[in-house]
């Protein structure tokens, strides 16, 4: 049996954790409204830029695949796979970040199985820490998250540039990005994307009606498609970025929530034992002072 | 006035109203948006998108390239950038165009690429600096 003096100070732990995740899960929550907004506010871009797209692929399609940008067409080949893995970077998010890379593990050795090499383009340090010490060879670079911070362009420009380049330079065949997309606070879903070759039928705002066909382009075609290719990358990116960003913040407020509701019920249990144990206390005093009333 | 203009950058949507014309700087000259002109997909240049309406230019936009998509009915603009033309600092952009000026100066002369990326960099920040009402010729 603990003593009352432990049991007091066991309570004022728990309760002291119990501020702690609660300021956590209103911090999270605040946070979580403002991801929104942000995704939000960046979604008539990505969508804008999802119709240019389906024009340009439509305009351009029935050309030679080997014609076509690397981006859109692939390399031809299919051996060397690129695997952008997008975590966070703080964990008491529950398992926002071991499901990202339980999905990552998977297609690692599904395409392993099939002989294929895999290079990993780990974003946020949790990921990354991981998937550093299972696959200390396969990682390419290790690219900082966002820290809670807003989620700037600069971070998708880069990683898009990063993987254009791996790509002219003939170093990767394909890639793909796996990141958690935004459902609601209470669950995420570990998506893998196909960023390369780009699957346009992805975009299913796609305006296929007759007078969407006669779009004169300046400059051609091919220009302009080299152009919007990379942009349009980095915008699957940005968006990817900014799902997860929110994803992490529902997942810590709901992780915080339960942590607090647990301690709620901790301190009751233990305040309850320490009622008890007081109570027995008193009790036994009693007892030994009447039995020794009596003895006299 | 039946055009309807939209301009975005990847952030956020700036302006989405009605005008008479909107003239954007196309990469190869400045175009006109107008109600009723065939559709065109238009490679951008950092320059100033004018708003008119009437004969009268109502605001101005500084967008730093991009892509425009225009319609019958509607210019959509992507922007790589974009900020209103009374925000524009002439300070911070020469410092930008001072830090392109010394990266153009280190990379390889055969680094084809680079060159070309960085002088439509260049072309577009002292573009902005003009804009700003700056002297681009630091």
């Amino acid at each position: 049996m603990p003593s009352l003096k432990e049991l007091r100070g066991r309570i004022t732990g728990v309760k002291s954790t119990r501020k702690i995740t609660n300021a956590m899960k209103m911090v999270a929550a605040s946070k979580l409204r403002r991801a929104q907004s942000q995704a939000e506010a960046a979604r008539p871009y990505a969508e804008a830029m999802g119709r240019m797209m389906a024009e340009l692929a439509a305009a351009s399609r029935g050309s030679d695949v080997s014609s076509l940008p690397k981006l859109l067409g692939g390399t031809g080949k299919d051996q060397v796979h690129l695997v952008v893995i997008l975590t966070s970077d703080r964990g008491l998010a529950g398992g926002f970040n071991a499901n990202i890379v339980r999905s990552a593990r998977q297609l690692i050795r599904t395409l392993q199985d099939e002989g294929r090499t895999v290079r990993l383009l780990p974003v946020g340090r949790k990921g990354a820490d991981i998937l550093a010490k299972e696959y200390p060879d396969l990682v390419v670079e290790r690219v900082a998250g966002t820290e809670g911070r807003d989620v700037g362009f600069d971070k998708a420009e880069y990683v898009g540039k990063k993987i254009v380049s791996m790509l002219e330079a003939g170093e990767i065949d394909r890639c793909t990005l796996i990141y958690n997309r935004f459902v609601n606070a209470m669950s995420q879903i570990a998506i893998q994307l196909p960023l390369v070759p780009l699957s346009v039928a992805e975009n299913d705002n796609v305006d296929t009606s007759a007078d969407a066909a006669q779009y004169e382009f300046e400059p051609d075609e091919a220009t302009l498609l080299a152009n919007l290719l990379p942009r349009n990358l980095q915008v699957q990116i940005f968006s990817a970025l900014l799902e997860s960003a929110a994803g992490e913040q529902g997942a810590r407020m709901t992780a915080m929530d339960n942590a607090s509701r647990n301690a709620s019920k901790a301190i009751d249990r233990l305040s309850q034992k320490y009622n008890r144990t007081r109570q027995a206390n008193i009790t036994n005093e009693l007892i030994e002072i009447i039995s020794g009333a009596e003895a006299v | 006035m039946p055009l309807r203009i939209e301009i975005v950058s990847p952030e956020k949507r700036l302006v989405d109203r009605q005008v008479d014309m909107a003239v954007v700087p196309g990469m190869e000259g400045d175009i006109a948006a107008m109600p009723d002109r065939a559709p065109l997909m238009l490679q951008l240049r950092g320059g100033v998108v004018a708003l008119y309406e009437g004969d009268k230019i109502v605001d101005r936009y500084f967008v730093g390239g991009g892509f425009a998509d225009m319609g019958a009915e509607h210019c959509t603009i992507l922007a790589d950038s974009a900020q209103l033309m009374s925000e524009l600092s002439a300070d911070e952009a020469r410092d930008r165009l001072r830090d392109l000026e010394t990266t153009w100066a280190q990379i390889e002369p055969n680094d084809v690429d680079t060159h070309d990326r960085l002088s439509r960099e260049i072309q577009s920040v002292r573009a902005e600096l003009e804009a700003a009402g700056g002297d681009a010729s630091v």
